[in-house]
């Protein structure tokens, strides 16, 4: 059954304010749940899924000069089922378009997506019959970094405006069914 | 039996823990990067920018040049004359809108290499990270600098 995963908003700020109730959010959960999204955001296990010359720079950004172990990164995990963040680094074919979203739907919520690079991002130079133009027509992405290829840094910015957005969310999902041939929501 | 222990436990361990201690002096490679930047390289080319004149005109006088020289067909000028009323740059044209879309752009310098007055340069800023696509559309307002204040 395929699931529409909706994030269900408590605050806007960064600080949770104890006993704001607004959108079914919990008075007494509410520390827990920024404690929640504050060990999330700084232990984010990204999936390898280098496509292209990106991927050099995504190693790089692992790799001593800019150790992204210091923001809790340094897992790479090759399988989907132990992975956080999916960090799409290169051009995506058309025929690559499939796996990348069978691997994305693979992961475990909560899941996130950084689009790196002109090419995966947009398209870049290529706008052709090939490549996706933009890997956001298949997955949803949480922060595109530009740079053909972003340098390692450019990439750890990227890293640190997720860990900004994931501190905002409160960490509280709510899943929908969905009908698997129309994709529409299925009241029950 | 305990010579054995010795050499076939203690001595790999001493040995390995001496490569550490050997590593300890060297001196440490990572450059944290938030708080400390690293040097960039004299030829990097990040954000773009609309430079000026001394005078405060502007050195882009909409030519288009950029726009036909990008190979991502990022660039989009268009052109207006220039007025004696209302002048933006010496020549006869000014351009009236000027917009990179910075996520299709791959930092090539074709642009820079283009342009005729020298108006469209690449600087280090390379932070430019954000969440939304649209977002990523720098207009003229964005990209020029602002005037010298003399």
């Amino acid at each position: 059954m395929p699931r529409r995963i909706e994030t269900v908003v408590l605050h806007d700020s960064t600080t949770p304010i104890i006993g704001d109730v607004q959108k079914g959010g919990n008075v007494i959960l509410t520390t827990v749940d920024s404690l929640l999204a504050q060990a999330r955001a700084n232990s984010l296990w990204p999936l390898t899924f280098g496509l292209a010359c990106c991927a050099i720079e995504m190693m790089s950004a692992s790799a001593a000069r800019f150790d992204l172990a210091r923001f809790g990164s340094e897992a790479f995990r090759a399988s989907p089922r132990q992975a956080d963040v999916m960090i799409i680094a290169g051009r995506l074919s058309k025929k690559m378009a499939p796996v990348l979203r069978q691997i994305y739907d693979q992961m475990p919520e909560p899941k996130w997506v950084i689009s790196m690079g002109a090419c995966a991002s947009s398209g870049g130079v290529y706008n052709n019959y090939a490549i996706v133009q933009g890997a956001d027509q298949v997955v949803p992405v949480d922060v595109y970094v530009p740079g053909c290829p972003p340098s390692p840094d450019a990439l750890i910015y990227g890293i640190m405006k997720l860990q900004e957005k994931i501190k905002k969310e409160s960490g509280r999902y709510k899943i929908i069914e969905l009908n698997p041939r129309t994709n529409e929501e299925v009241t029950v | 039996m305990s010579l054995g222990i010795l050499k076939d436990v203690a001595r790999p361990i001493l040995g390995g823990m001496g490569i550490t201690a050997k590593r300890l002096r060297h001196k440490k490679a990572t450059i944290s990067y938030p708080e400390q930047r690293r040097e960039q390289y004299p030829r990097t080319r990040w954000r773009h920018a609309l430079t000026r004149y001394e005078n405060g005109l502007e050195k882009c006088i909409g030519c288009s040049l950029c726009a036909g020289a990008c190979p991502a067909k990022c660039i989009n000028v268009v052109a207006a004359e220039n007025t004696d009323e209302d002048r933006h740059s010496p020549g006869e044209r000014y351009a009236v809108r000027y917009e990179i879309n910075m996520i299709r752009c791959i930092f090539c310098g074709y642009c820079q290499e283009a342009c005729p007055t020298g108006a469209i340069v690449l600087r280090k800023e390379f932070e430019l990270a954000n969440y939304h696509r649209e977002d990523f559309i720098y207009t003229k307002e964005m990209l020029l600098e602002a005037k010298a204040s003399t």
